[in-house]
């Protein structure tokens, strides 16, 4: 997957959870936590559905590379590249 | 063999069910019942459908609205706000001899109900209020704090303190006289920080859409299936037998069913201790009216009522209820949206505290009698706080605490189950969790995040 097709999967997963959101305004470069308001318990939510979505396993101490669109983007290339979209 | 066995297809167990098939476990829901929802089902009598449970939805938030209970659990569940299509309450109020405060999901109305009725007690109200919003759950010590020594250091008018425990601890409390002060937090946010708020379709929405999304993700429910035992290998739960001697194998287990309810399914009706189940059970008698509510002048939603000055929590000892407080909701006064009009009947359903062993002993015809003997009490000390209805009754039923034993399997009929909650719902036994009433978060919103939490926490993290 390109980064554009891994932004496309995260909103969609980003949908999914915050349904009631209207994500067409996200600012890529600011902490999903601060736009959203999303908890700990919705980043697990990420995590979750990246690992049944796409079977991308993403170890705890990562966890923090989750915290804007722009970073995650960043952070899942490497590890979604052979994946297609 | 399954990855979760969840027993009780009460709110906490279809909502754990939910989260677990989503993220493709298998998944089988044990209910004892006919029916799923526990204390928030609905029975039809006469052609008409009775809601048991559901006076109103606590934690009501607005559309919108990101933080808090509500949003967390739709997001959780992967819910519309629209989809449990609530609509808020009217007003409600906390009606004590001579005073009456009222409030709203606008938390400015009690604000300043308190500035009438108490002025020099403003600002102890704030600091209260900082109190609470500082409060952070999970901390079992500071959960156990006592509630009334919290408020007696804080107030200097008793009977304010009275008022404010009323309908919190009607709410949700198991504990008799006082209340953990961690519960008061939490139902003193989802009351009066948050509010009230009811589906037109009443609870039967809510558990249709629970079930349906549950069977959609490929969940099992069994209906009419008790566990009678849990099965144990080394200090490990490992499976359940049924009350018709089936077996069935999980890796993990969550039970509902409470925490007395469950040692015991684990150590055999010897280990049964009954006396740590709670105490409090409750009457309701459900009156159908030939008119909507506010024909007869009554317009408010809910109303927490006491008849002295000093509110008793407490099960009755001389009588089969104590009348002396009680919880009148009238369910037609939410402000529904104009496409779905006014509900069909008028309804005045009157909450009173009883006592389950003194119900739970008549036999057939004595109980019969004794419905309609305390219906008519209960009746007659609600009406001192409202519009006598009496005359437009055209059709009416009471429950009991048999009848929440028969839906929960609750030792005591106990409303909110066990006065000792288990705040991590771990029990003495791996692979085995408690989800639910005695978890700690009571209520419907509270129930569903109780499920979900448990569930994210034991079977869920990676
Ligand atoms: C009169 C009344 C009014 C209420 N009003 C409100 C209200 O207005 N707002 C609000 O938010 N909350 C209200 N509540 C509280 C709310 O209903 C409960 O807190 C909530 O439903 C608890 O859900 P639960 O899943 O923890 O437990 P339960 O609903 O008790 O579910 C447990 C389930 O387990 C099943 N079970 C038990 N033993 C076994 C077994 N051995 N095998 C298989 N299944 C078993 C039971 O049948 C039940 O279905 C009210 C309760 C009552 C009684």
């Amino acid at each position: 997957m390109t980064p554009g097709e891994i932004r496309t999967a995260v909103l969609d997963i980003l949908e999914g959870i915050a349904q009631d959101d209207d994500l067409g305004q996200l600012d890529d470069s600011v902490a999903f936590r601060e736009q959203l308001e999303l908890d700990s318990m919705d980043f697990l939510d990420i995590v979750m559905e990246l690992r049944k979505r796409y079977r991308v396993q993403i170890p705890e101490e990562d966890y923090p590379k989750l915290e804007s669109m722009g970073s995650t983007v960043e952070y899942l290339t490497p590890l979604m590249a052979d994946i297609s979209a | 063999m399954y990855d979760t066995i969840i027993i009780g297809a009460g709110m906490s167990g279809l909502a754990a069910g939910i989260r677990l098939a989503y993220y493709d476990q298998k998944v089988c829901i044990l209910e004892r019942h006919t029916t799923i929802g526990g204390l928030n089902s609905f029975y039809r009598l006469n052609g008409r459908d009775y809601d048991v449970g559901l006076h109103a939805v606590t934690n009501f938030t607005p559309k919108g609205t990101k933080k808090g209970p509500l949003a967390r659990l739709l997001r959780q569940l992967r819910f519309k706000w629209d989809d449990f299509s609530l609509s808020e309450q009217v007003e409600s109020s906390i009606a004590f001899p001579g005073v009456n405060l009222k409030f709203s999901n606008e938390m400015d109305l009690l604000r300043s109900e308190i500035a009438s009725c108490f002025p020099d007690q403003v600002d102890p109200f704030e600091r209260l209020l900082g109190k609470i919003v500082e409060y952070d759950d999970l901390n079992q010590e500071i959960y156990e704090q006592s509630t009334r020594e919290v408020l007696d250091e804080i107030f200097t008018e008793p009977l304010l303190v009275e008022m404010l425990l009323c309908p919190l601890m009607w709410y949700g409390n198991a504990r008799e006289d006082d209340m953990d002060f961690g519960q008061f937090c939490i139902m003193f946010r989802s009351i009066f920080l948050e509010g009230f708020a009811r589906p037109f379709k009443g609870v039967r929405l809510i558990l249709k859409n629970l079930v349906r999304r549950f069977r959609s993700l490929g969940g099992e429910l069994l209906l009419r299936k008790g566990v009678s035992q849990i099965k144990l290998d080394e200090g490990r739960a490992v499976g359940v037998v049924l009350d018709n001697g089936d077996e069935i194998e999980g890796r993990n287990i969550l039970s509902s069913v409470g925490r007395v309810e469950t040692d015991r399914l684990c150590l055999g009706s010897g280990a049964s201790q009954v006396a740590k189940a709670g105490q409090l059970s409750f009457v309701e008698t459900i009156s159908i009216l030939d008119r909507q509510p506010r024909d007869l002048g009554h317009e408010q939603t809910i109303v927490f009522y006491n008849d002295s000055n000093k509110f008793h929590w407490r099960r009755p000892v001389d009588e089969m209820c104590d009348v002396r407080t009680g919880v009148i909701c009238s369910p037609n006064n939410f402000r529904y949206s104009p496409d779905d009009g006014d509900l069909a009947d008028g309804v005045i359903r009157i909450t009173a505290l009883a006592d389950y062993h003194r119900w739970g002993n008549l036999d057939e015809d004595d109980y019969r009698l004794a419905k309609i003997k305390w219906s008519d009490q209960v009746t007659a000390a609600a009406i001192k706080f409202m519009p006598d209805y009496r005359r437009f009754v055209i059709d009416s039923d009471m429950f009991t605490p048999n009848t929440i034993r028969r839906f929960t399997w609750h030792d005591n009929g106990a409303v909110y189950g066990a006065p000792e909650k288990i705040l991590d719902g771990s029990t003495d036994w791996q692979n085995l969790y408690l989800c639910g009433t005695d978890q700690g978060y009571v209520g419907i919103v509270g129930s569903i995040m109780s499920g979900l939490t448990i569930a994210n926490r034991y079977c869920l993290a990676p």
